[in-house]
């Protein structure tokens, strides 16, 4: 319908845009009926994102005509600030940043590096900085859930934490446990994507790519690629992350500094 | 505030001072929580902080094993400043029973193996046996601890904490999340343990009744604060 009433492809899209949003909008005001207030939360961040990616397709636009040492620039601002994002969740822990910042770029980072030389990612700038994003944005999530899920046990199982470590356990052994389930679980949407590709759902650069014209059977096994890498990179950040959180967790003197009421 | 450090030495049931507390204190983000505490343990002696909930009770036990960092003074274990003695090997000199014995999942061997097998030590079937039989749990060896009743998981977390065979043993109100029957049964068995095996002890409790029945000395803590230190007699009934 909106194709007919817009000839010009960035009015169509920009009237798009509004339809997707106003369909947020109406469960915003769903939830609100039920008393459940996302108003603010859920505007801002749609503005937000909005700017953001726009901001980025501007960029790129730029980024076109340039070097392509620009776009290792690039995906080294998107891992600061997926570092940034994802140790919000870890809030109490000393250094979380920290660890965030550099599980994800030794993880995303690291995959990405070794699958642009071996030419699994086109080095052009228009493939390996959307590719590389995916694996970043990626990696952040499920460094956000091992985080989140540390401290959340950390928290709930203190006395038990605190009760080895009267027992003369090493911090690392009085907390293994719950780093382990914090791998574990962070892992559960990476390998519940793989699993159900194109049985529960058709990801949105096998589509975009089906849109776009390309094969299908080409589209499909890339998309596949794609979520390996993804698998890989955030497997490596949140083994990382959970490694060297753990002693984040400890003073020197090996006191819990994590603790419910503190 | 300190009424008499001198009663200390002249009351304790044996001249050997084991640990040594000089303006303990700590506070946290601005709030006191223990403030200039000075005292004695001597060995074999079974000193009770007692006070009102909130008084830094527990704040001062977990200062004792340096589960939390004092912020002023320090604590002597033998003459030496616990800061020079490693946390881990500090800790096992210096067990804790808590309120809750926060058992490991698994059985009953299992978790008296646990402190042992931290510095690389097997515990053996016998010591096992033998241990369980001191508090009361001969046959639970096999056991799995999900299956225990309170008593019988406290008196799990006693075992489990005399395993590392400590020089000294911090009670942390072991019986107060306990029913009456429990209540009692814990208490005889500490009464039982400590004078067979002489441990020094220091136990935080908000019972005086239970301070009289099991200690020989008494400290009387107030807002982070000692007010009051010495035997029985003189401190509760003061």
């Amino acid at each position: 319908m909106l194709k007919h009433l817009f000839h010009d492809p960035l009015h169509l899209v920009f009237a798009q845009a509004v339809v997707a949003a106003l369909a947020a909008v109406l469960v915003v005001l769903l939830a609100r009926k039920r008393r459940i207030h996302l108003e603010s939360e859920v505007l801002i961040a749609m503005l937000r994102g909005l700017l953001q990616i726009v901001a980025v397709g501007s960029i790129l636009v730029l980024l076109l005509k340039s070097s392509r040492w620009n776009s290792a620039w690039l995906l080294m601002v998107m891992i600061v600030a997926a570092g940034a994002t994802s140790a919000r969740r870890a809030r109490g822990i000393p250094g979380a940043f920290t660890v965030s910042t550099w599980a994800i770029a030794a993880g995303a980072g690291s995959v990405i590096a070794v699958m642009t030389w071996l030419g699994v990612i086109d080095s052009a700038i228009t493939s390996l900085v959307p590719v590389g994003s995916m694996l970043i944005a990626n990696a952040m999530n499920t460094n956000g859930l091992a985080l989140n899920r540390i401290r959340a046990d950390v928290l709930a199982h203190a006395g038990e934490i605190e009760t080895a470590l009267a027992l003369g356990a090493e911090p690392g052994t009085s907390v293994s446990p719950y780093v382990q389930a914090a791998f574990e679980s962070s892992l559960i949407p990476a390998i519940d994507s793989v699993r159900s590709l194109g049985i529960v759902w058709i990801p949105g650069l096998m589509a975009g790519m089906l849109l776009s014209g390309a094969r299908p059977l080409y589209a499909a096994i890339y998309q596949f690629v794609v979520l390996a890498m993804i698998l890989a990179s955030s497997g490596l950040t949140s083994l990382i992350s959970t490694l060297f959180i753990r002693a984040r967790l400890f003073t020197s003197a090996d006191q819990l500094i994590v603790q419910p009421g503190r | 505030m300190l009424k008499s450090n001198k009663s200390v030495n002249t009351l304790a049931t044996s001249d050997s001072v084991l640990l040594r507390t000089e303006n303990l204190g700590r506070s946290v983000n601005g709030k006191i929580l223990v403030e200039g505490a000075t005292f004695e343990v001597h060995s074999a002696e079974v000193l009770a902080i007692v006070g009102p909930s909130g008084s830094g009770k527990t704040s001062l036990l977990r200062l004792l094993n340096r589960l939390d960092e004092p912020t002023s003074g320090t604590v002597y274990l033998e003459g030496v400043d616990y800061r020079q003695i490693e946390p881990r090997t500090l800790r096992r000199e210096i067990g804790l029973v808590t309120q809750r014995p926060f058992l490991f999942p698994g059985t009953v061997a299992q978790n008296l193996k646990y402190g042992p097998a931290q510095r690389g030590d097997t515990f053996s079937a016998d010591a096992i046996s033998q241990l369980l039989g001191k508090v009361g749990l001969g046959d639970y060896s096999s056991r799995n601890v999900a299956n225990l009743s309170g008593g019988e998981g406290q008196r799990v977390s006693v075992a489990r904490t005399l395993a590392n065979s400590p020089r000294i043993l911090l009670l942390d109100e072991p019986t107060s999340a306990l029913d009456e029957a429990s209540k009692i049964e814990i208490e005889a068995l500490l009464r039982n343990i400590v004078s067979n095996l002489r441990l020094t002890c220091v136990l935080v409790t908000h019972d005086k009744a239970q301070a009289a029945r099991l200690a020989s000395r008494v400290m009387v803590l107030e807002n982070g604060h000692i007010i009051r230190i010495g035997s029985m007699e003189e401190v509760l009934h003061a």
